[in-house]
């Protein structure tokens, strides 16, 4: 085998034109390459950058050198230094992130994802498989199908690739042995077929020599297929397949350049749309059709799957950012409640029952996951019961969000079934997953809307709804503040409600302990009522020491901007502590009483509560009167 | 049957995604405008993404005062094209102490582009910046994120990025904190040039080959923009020799190595660029000057 001689190619010296009008027209296809620390991954997309003439002399220069200095290969060049990257990685030797690498040939332009394969591969193959089309898993020859092959395969199925390439490399330390090849794209069948894989090609290669890269290869004479390079130029690309599936595009902006225009920009998730097409606007499930389809070249009559356009309607209807426009007589469905696998992208464990902001498509709605079914062991493919997901784990649970989100199952589409987690105080992306079904025949209900709004029960009330969060330790005075100022609100023909321990702990929450994950669902709970009751117009108190932020955080984002008060009892716990009017802080000291705050549970004082009172340096009543002067201030 | 999408088309409806993102989440957004083809090739993209309504955002040029005349000619006609407004910055205490790129080496980049971008965001008080880099450009550029999380002091950390799954963007933040987001990520240096081609975009006439009065300096070829500052700054003038030159990138004139060429439309310079065997930013001295991992370092500390 002669390797590639780096000089232009003769055939864009000889015909440019025709060559530039290919090279125009071209597709492009993302791949990820999977493969355990010393497969030869970085060699391998060392060498189709170098195939495929991605390497300028410069850097060839600069790589010959190089190899010389640091290489593997002594005198040889050792493609894998071409794709390494931050340099204290290059002084570990090894990588830590996804790298994205590009190269193309006359019919496409390639977009690799180079993801290492040691500790925190499952969140770097996820990463990179989540947008790619087709994966290349490469094998050493001389050891065969491993744990590692398992698990990224596993990973890149679960991610939704359904293309294949298992690369069976190093085949020239093997002397191209074709029984070994067949004995290990054996063994690599059996287990494929067990996770769903339908199919794969099989290709033996060598990266460092280069045999069936580019073209096949004249040593390996006894196989017969494509070689790596024609394979992955004729793959099919995932849009393609999605073209034919029904319209739907989610809503990103809505664009308001004067008060003749109204249009909705977004990117098409599936099918294809023309003017005079029927849609519906979903959640709400409003009809019309499509006026026009808006491009800065001019209107145009079709546009399909993978584009940014810009839609206007027939009609005035309802629409905003996180809906989403779709076939008339087949649109996705909305739901609340949901079974889905996560993958856990943090360092923190995943809390069940915290809210976390999910983000799907152009929506961010608030979700809760409940306590894991089961987690996967991603080497056996075995289910294990789990309280919670640690970095790196995989599971599938259950989750709910706080309003209905129009979705598909990740399996169908990609773009509507795929989420992220964020978490709502350090705004991490803490987790990332795929949809499978809804929990609720939700299916086809469309939510119903309401004539009376929850303006005109507020107007009626000729009010402002409002939740009064009080927030603090046992004993810091809460609800004797919360009573105050109810009293002077009803002086003022104010309607208001206050939700405190006796009527909730003995009632609607009755079944609640005061472990983390139920004094979690207990505010969840609380703030639901809070606002419903919101909703019906009412200014609502609640007194509840809800010690941590997270779970204040959720409550202020289910209401609308303005509505949630935080007003912190600063009481130190000294103070509450020697007050100890229920004789609580003396059972927690001794021990009876377990999960007391500020005793053997934290409590995460508020960072900038909209209003904090104090006991030690007013009354009850001053405080009520500082409260109510901050939240009515005088006209 | 339709054919299927290009990967123009692709690339381009990516980056119109990515950036009607960012003006959905961000409150304050800007586009960092160098003149550059790949910044006409980004506002192109954001005329596109937001039309018929003007981009809902500024230009902002970090200026140096060392840019080529050309594209300061330039500057004000794209924003102008575009209805959007432009906003300047110079590093006051850079053109107070005058530096410049032959007596300051490091500190030119430093203080105008590192120190003058972080004035500029600060004073504006921007949360979001669109910068025109993409991930082939350099090695340390191929791990960069879309959306590219900053401290409140602009510092970048590399260990500290999130992950970046589908076209799912995080760009929640606290207060002070920003993101720079590069819509550009995964276009190549022949795919700009295609689509300039391909849109009839105009950039800069440098990046054609002319007749232009070039001079050699520590081993590159160099265009004298200005003779008389350059002999200023220099002491004497250097001997000028008329050669047909193109960029392929454009920065400061003295920092910004010329090609020769013959290419003087976009289509020869596309064919010249799959015959070519050199990279990009071999023209630009700055990466030299900090060895490999100059871009990185530059890059903790706030410059693109
Ligand atoms: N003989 C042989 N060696 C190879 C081949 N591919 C890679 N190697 C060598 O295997 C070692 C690890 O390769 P590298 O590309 O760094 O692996 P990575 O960790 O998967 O990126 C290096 O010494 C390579 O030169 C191959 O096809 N044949």
């Amino acid at each position: 085998m002669t390797g590639p001689t780096y000089a232009p190619n003769a055939a864009i010296t000889e015909d440019i034109e025709s060559c530039l009008a290919a090279h125009q027209h071209k597709t492009m296809l993302r791949f990820i390459t999977c493969g355990s620390v010393d497969d030869g991954k970085s060699t391998l997309i060392g060498r189709l950058l170098y195939d495929s003439r991605m390497i300028f002399d410069d850097q060839l220069a600069a790589l010959e050198s190089d190899s010389k200095r640091v290489g593997t290969q002594g005198e040889e060049i050792d493609f894998a230094l071409l794709v390494d990257g931050l340099s204290a990685e290059r002084e570990q030797g090894i990588t830590i992130d996804v790298a994205y690498r590009f190269f193309s040939t006359e019919k496409r332009k390639f977009i690799v994802a180079d993801c290492p394969g040691h500790e925190q591969y499952t969140r770097n193959m996820v990463t990179g498989a989540s947008t790619a089309d087709c994966a290349v898993i490469l094998v050493d020859a001389r050891k065969g199908v491993l744990d590692q092959t398992r698990r990224h395969s596993f990973l890149c199925h679960l991610l939704g690739i359904r293309h294949f390439v298992l690369a069976v490399n190093k085949m020239d330390l093997i002397d191209f042995d074709q029984p070994a090849f067949e004995h290990i794209v054996a063994d690599y069948r059996a287990f494929a077929n067990g996770i769903g894989i339908e199919d794969f090609a099989a290709i033996p290669i060598s990266g460092l020599k280069g045999d069936n890269i580019a073209s096949r290869s004249d040593v390996i004479d006894w196989y017969e297929g494509p070689a790596l390079l024609d394979y992955l130029e004729t793959v099919p690309v995932r849009t393609e397949l999605s073209r034919n599936q029904p319209f739907r595009m989610p809503v990103q902006w809505v664009n308001r350049p004067n008060l003749d225009f109204r249009g909705f920009a977004g990117l098409i998730a599936s099918g294809t749309v023309s003017p005079g097409n029927r849609i519906r606007v979903l959640p709400s499930g409003t009809q019309s059709s499509i006026a026009s389809i808006v491009t800065f070249d001019g209107e145009v009559d079709k546009a399909i799957v993978g584009q940014s356009v810009t839609l206007t309607l027939a009609d005035e209807v309802d629409c905003s950012r996180g809906d989403v426009i779709a076939d008339a007589d087949d649109p996705p469905q909305t739901a609340d409640q949901f079974e889905a696998t996560i993958v856990w992208l943090d360092e923190d464990a995943m809390v069940p029952g915290r809210a976390y902001a999910l983000k799907l498509a152009a929506g961010t709605v608030s979700a809760t996951v409940q306590r894991p079914k089961y987690e996967i062991n991603v080497n056996t493919m075995e289910h294990l019961a789990t309280k919670a997901l640690e970095l790196n784990a995989i599971g599938v649970a259950e989750l709910t969000t706080d309003k209905p989100i129009v979705f598909e199952p990740y399996a169908e589409n990609r773009q509507l079934g795929g989420f992220i987690l964020i978490d709502k105080l350090t705004n991490r992306t803490v987790g990332a997953g795929m949809l499978h079904f809804s929990l609720r025949r939700a299916q086809n209900v469309h939510w119903q809307a309401i004539d009376i709004t929850r303006e005109e029960h507020a107007r009626l009330k000729n009010q402002k709804p409002l939740v009064l969060w009080f927030t603090g330790l046992s004993g810091s005075g809460k609800s004797t503040i919360a009573n105050e100022v109810e009293k002077r609100l009803n002086l003022m023909n104010r309607h208001t409600f206050l939700l405190d321990g006796d009527n909730i702990r003995h009632g609607l929450n009755k079944d609640l302990g005061f472990t983390e994950p139920d004094r979690i669902e207990n505010i969840r709970r609380i703030g639901e009522v809070a606002r419903l009751m919101a909703d019906a117009g009412l200014i609502v108190l609640t007194a509840f020491i809800s010690p941590f932020r997270a779970e204040r955080r959720m409550v202020r984002d289910m209401l609308p901007e303005g509505e949630f008060v935080e007003i912190y009892v600063d009481t130190p716990l000294e103070v509450a502590e020697r007050r100890d009017a229920k004789g609580l802080y003396k059972k927690a000291r001794s021990g009876e009483l377990k999960n007391f705050t500020g005793i053997d549970s934290p409590y995460e004082a508020p960072e900038n509560p909209d209003v904090r009172v104090n006991t030690v340096e007013m009354t009850a009543e001053e405080a009520a009167d500082h409260i109510i002067a901050q939240i009515m201030p005088l006209k | 049957m339709t054919q299927p999408l290009t990967h123009l088309q692709r690339l381009e409806a990516e980056s119109i995604h990515i950036m009607r993102e960012v003006v959905a989440e961000a409150e304050r957004p800007v586009m960092l405008y160098s003149i550059g083809k790949d910044s006409a090739v980004m506002l192109h993209l954001a005329r596109k993404a937001f039309h018929p309504s003007s981009p809902p955002f500024p230009l902002l040029h970090v200026d140096t005062t060392w840019k080529f005349r050309d594209m300061y000619a330039l500057r004000e006609k794209a924003a102008l094209e575009a209805g959007m407004e432009l906003l300047v910055h110079r590093n006051p205490e850079a053109e107070q102490r005058g530096i410049n790129p032959f007596d300051h080496g490091p500190l030119h980049t430093d203080m105008w582009k590192t120190q003058g971008l972080r004035q500029a965001l600060d004073t504006y008080g921007f949360d979001a910046a669109f910068g025109g880099a993409r991930r082939d450009e350099e090695k340390s550029r191929a791990k960069e994120r879309v959306f590219s999380f900053r401290s409140a002091s602009h510092g970048w950390d590399p260990k500290n990025q999130r992950p970046e799954l589908w076209n799912l963007y995080n760009a929640r933040k606290n207060r002070g904190e920003s993101f720079r987001v590069f819509p550009l990520s995964n276009w190549t240096e022949l795919d700009i040039w295609q689509y300039i081609m391909a849109e009839g975009i105009e950039i800069v006439s440098l990046y054609f080959a002319a007749l232009r009065p070039t001079y050699e300096w520590e081993g590159g070829l160099f265009v004298a923009d200005d003779p008389d500052r350059l002999e200023q700054v220099l002491g004497h003038r250097p001997e000028l020799i008329e050669r047909s030159v193109r960029f392929r990138t454009l920065g400061c004139w003295p920092l910004t190595g010329a090609v020769e060429s013959e290419a003087g439309t976009p289509a020869q310079v596309v064919r010249e660029m799959l015959l070519t065997t050199t990279s990009e930013r071999q023209g630009r001295t700055m990466d030299a000057d900090h060895g490999g991992a100059g871009m990185e370092r530059m890059k903790r500390e706030g410059y693109f």
